[in-house]
């Protein structure tokens, strides 16, 4: 292993992480925007509402990232649609991870107990009323958990926008390989990075469960 | 002030309610007794809509309940006659993450626009009434079961309601903690709130009731004052029941 050659290019990898970093953070509140709203269309008894949302989740987990992100920046000039790379991934990456959000805050409301919206409902609050004060401030907390695993999945799968030429962590590491022959350094740099980054992540997720665990 | 005609409730193939009428005056107290299965909670989830009906009418105070309306203007004419019922269910449904005050001030805060202010003394004296004041900032779960069940009385009461419907409230507490909860249902019904009780508490039933419903198959099978009811049943299916309850 040749430990030079590693310290002279980390100061690249560093710079490509952060890339990885900020794909990763706004392909998160992409998801998970359109996770919350889809989710709550999902629950809605209005099938102008869930119809739309149904079909979304089962496009985007049923067709893999990689062929989304194609479709994106490659196809979508053909449509009218001209991204930079970097828009083109967080888009992409921010709608498939936002179908696995969609189901994991789905299945977070309906575990809260059914009890819960009729109580709700019966000192007459609306649909909407209940689910922000009681359904909801319930169910984020059964969230968490699953969220963050989604979160870490993004992180992981941001690899794939190497393919549409983002500079990120993947990427950089093939551009130094062609040009160092040295994949097994290469590749082990990158993934020193990206468990760099995913333990800070997972962290964070589980402080962010043990502080909003349900006061007893 | 509740006024149900001809009801008519399937789940599915099933019919659990057969063609219900009955009638309840404001102030009156109204039992509703019958085995498991007969139809006692969903006939009471009706009369706010927690349940649709297939057929008949519900009537509350001048309103029919199961309007032909749709979508929309059929939950806003619900959520306003919700407004006026309150209701208080066998498992408590107390909200987790709220305290008992905020349990307590959550609604008439969202919906009447109460001031913080006056909706805490509301709490305070609804808790006094229910004897939970010192519990006033307790999480439910901190609280026991009679006491659960006090405050979501307390919870129900915070809207003023006109007419409160009980599910079996003592149903699924321990027997030492029943008296405490039924007490504060004898209170209220001094207090002329007109009240309709689905219980399994015959003796409570006879002791706080005006008029009392006996419910099998999802029919009336017979309706009287508590004393005829109890002690003179004329159907051969009431006696058969009160036999049961009372060996
Ligand atoms: N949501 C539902 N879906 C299908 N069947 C239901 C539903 N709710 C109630 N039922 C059925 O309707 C019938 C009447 O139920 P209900 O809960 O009204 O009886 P009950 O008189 O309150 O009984 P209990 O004394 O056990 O509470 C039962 O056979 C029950 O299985
Ligand atoms: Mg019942």
């Amino acid at each position: 292993m040749d430990v030079a050659l590693i310290v002279r290019v980390s100061r690249f990898f560093a710079e490509a992480a952060w890339v990885t970093v900020e794909i990763s953070v706004l392909a998160l509140a992409l998801g998970l925007c359109v996770g919350f709203a889809a989710a709550l269309a999902k629950v809605s008894d209005r099938a102008v509402l869930s119809l739309p949302a149904r079909v979304y989740v089962s496009v985007f987990r049923g067709t893999p990232a990689l062929i989304q992100l194609f479709i994106i920046y490659f196809g979508g000039p053909q449509i009218g649609l001209q991204l930079e790379p970097f828009a083109a991934g967080v888009l992409g990456l921010g709608l498939n991870i936002g179908a696995y959000m969609t189901e994991s805050i789905r299945g977070a409301i309906v575990a809260v107990e059914r009890g819960q919206s009729e109580a709700a409902r019966c000192l007459g609050l609306g649909h909407l009323q209940a689910m922000r004060k009681v359904i909801l401030p319930q169910a984020a907390r059964l969230m968490i958990r699953p969220l963050g695993v989604n979160s870490i999945a993004l992180i992981k799968g941001s690899a794939l926008v190497s393919a549409i030429s983002v500079v990120e962590l993947t990427y950089t590491a093939h551009r130094f390989i062609s040009s160092t022959y040295r994949p097994f350094e290469m590749f082990m740099l990158s993934a020193a990075f990206y468990l760099l980054i995913i333990s800070a992540a997972s962290h964070l997720i589980r402080t962010l469960d043990a502080r909003f665990a349900l006061r007893t | 002030m509740i006024q149900v005609a001809d009801l008519h409730k399937a789940f599915g193939a099933v019919e659990v309610l057969k063609g219900i009428d009955l009638t309840v005056e404001r102030g009156q107290i109204l039992a509703i007794i019958g085995p498991s299965g007969s139809g006692k909670s969903t006939l009471l989830r009706t009369i706010n809509h927690l349940e649709s009906v297939d057929r008949g009418e519900i009537w509350f105070d001048g309103m029919l309940v199961n309007q032909p309306l749709r979508g929309r203007r059929f939950e806003r004419h619900v959520n306003r006659i919700r407004q006026h019922i309150g209701m208080v269910f066998q498992h408590f449904n107390l909200f987790p993450h709220m305290t008992a005050l905020e349990n307590i001030t959550m609604a008439p805060m969202l919906l009447k626009k109460t001031p913080r202010r006056e909706a805490r003394e509301l709490a305070e004296s609804l808790l006094r009434k229910v004897g939970l004041l010192d519990r006033i900032d307790y999480y439910p779960a901190q609280l026991s079961g009679g006491q659960k069940q006090r405050v979501a009385i307390a919870r129900a009461l915070a809207m003023e309601p006109k007419v409160m419907l009980f599910d079996e409230v003592t149903s699924s507490l321990d027997p030492e903690l029943v008296g405490e909860v039924n007490k504060v249902m004898k209170q209220l019904a001094q207090e002329h709130m007109t009240m309709l009780i689905v219980t399994h508490e015959l003796r409570f039933a006879a002791d706080v009731a005006d008029h009392v419903l006996f419910m099998a198959d999802g029919v009336v099978v017979e309706e009287g004052p508590p004393a005829q009811l109890f002690r003179a049943p004329a159907q051969e299916r009431t006696k058969t029941f009160l036999q049961e309850v009372f060996k």
